[in-house]
């Protein structure tokens, strides 16, 4: 147990405090933000810089090089593995469409014609088929020309 | 001080209790994947305030396990996700999973009418 004594002790303590504001950034847009990729762009902040400033607070008040050694590999980790897993889950939402194209500006993947009005399971529960009468009569017709294919 | 530990722990306690909301309500997979890698992202982030705040060097190791964890855990679980994928016929995109419990539902009581 320790107070803060000089100058080291506050600019520690400031680093900290705003690591964990990041945090509470983090949760909140999860909570509010449409779908998952808005989710995820609210939810990877605090996995770079709210780390970060976590670990530069933590090394500044942990006075040992060996707690420091470790805090910098904490952070390397989180450089090296964040945008891979980050890159891994927007692709699979992408494909699987969870995403709310009505409120996309630019798509550059889009490819053609594509029907969301479509119920196709696990999408977003915020983002229903606009007509549900005329989505279930789409999707009969997909299923007739043989998109799926495994019904009937 | 205790006043700097209190707002730490209000504001690491918050993030994560929306965490878990989401964790909870989120309506797809990857709503949940996103919320549990953020979970454990604010644990981390807690246990290094943690050792910062009471000059406790101890709980430094773990925060390595939990970063490296979190990236298994998610990269898992998107893969697992992506080999779900139906790749359509028309367009050569990838649809969702072939069909919802509740449009077969809705469905067979058309069928039944």
């Amino acid at each position: 147990m320790s107070g803060i004594d000089s100058v080291e002790d506050v600019v520690a303590v400031v680093f900290l405090l705003a690591g964990a504001f990041l945090c509470l950034t983090a949760g909140l847009g999860l909570l509010r933000f449409p779908d998952v990729l808005a989710r995820m762009h609210a939810g990877t902040k605090p996995q770079v810089l709210g780390v970060l400033l976590v670990m530069v607070g933590g090394a500044i008040r942990l006075n040992g090089w060996s707690a420091t050694w470790m805090l910098l590999l904490v952070a390397a980790f989180q450089l090296l593995t964040a945008p891979v897993s980050a890159h891994m889950i927007s692709r699979v939402a992408y494909r699987r469409r969870h995403v709310r194209r009505d409120l996309l500006l630019v798509d550059e993947l889009r490819t053609g014609e594509t029907q969301d009005r479509v119920r196709r399971g696990d999408e977003p529960a915020d983002a229903p088929p606009e007509e549900p009468a005329q989505a279930l009569v789409e999707s009969r017709r997909e299923d007739d020309g043989g998109a799926f294919g495994q019904e009937s | 001080m205790t006043l700097v530990f209190v707002i730490a722990y209000v504001l690491l306690g918050g993030g994560a209790l929306m965490a878990l909301v989401r964790l909870a309500l989120g309506p797809s997979l990857l709503d949940r994947v996103v919320a549990t890698d953020t979970l454990l992202v604010i644990i981390a982030a807690g246990l290094a305030v943690y050792a910062a705040l009471e000059r406790d060097p101890t709980v430094v190791p773990v925060l390595v396990v939990v970063s490296l964890l979190a990236f298994v855990g998610s990269v898992s679980v998107a893969r697992y996700v992506g080999g779900m994928l139906v790749r359509s016929d028309d367009d050569g995109q990838d649809v969702g999973l072939p069909l919802a419990a509740e449009e077969r539902e809705a469905r067979r009581q058309e069928e039944d009418r």
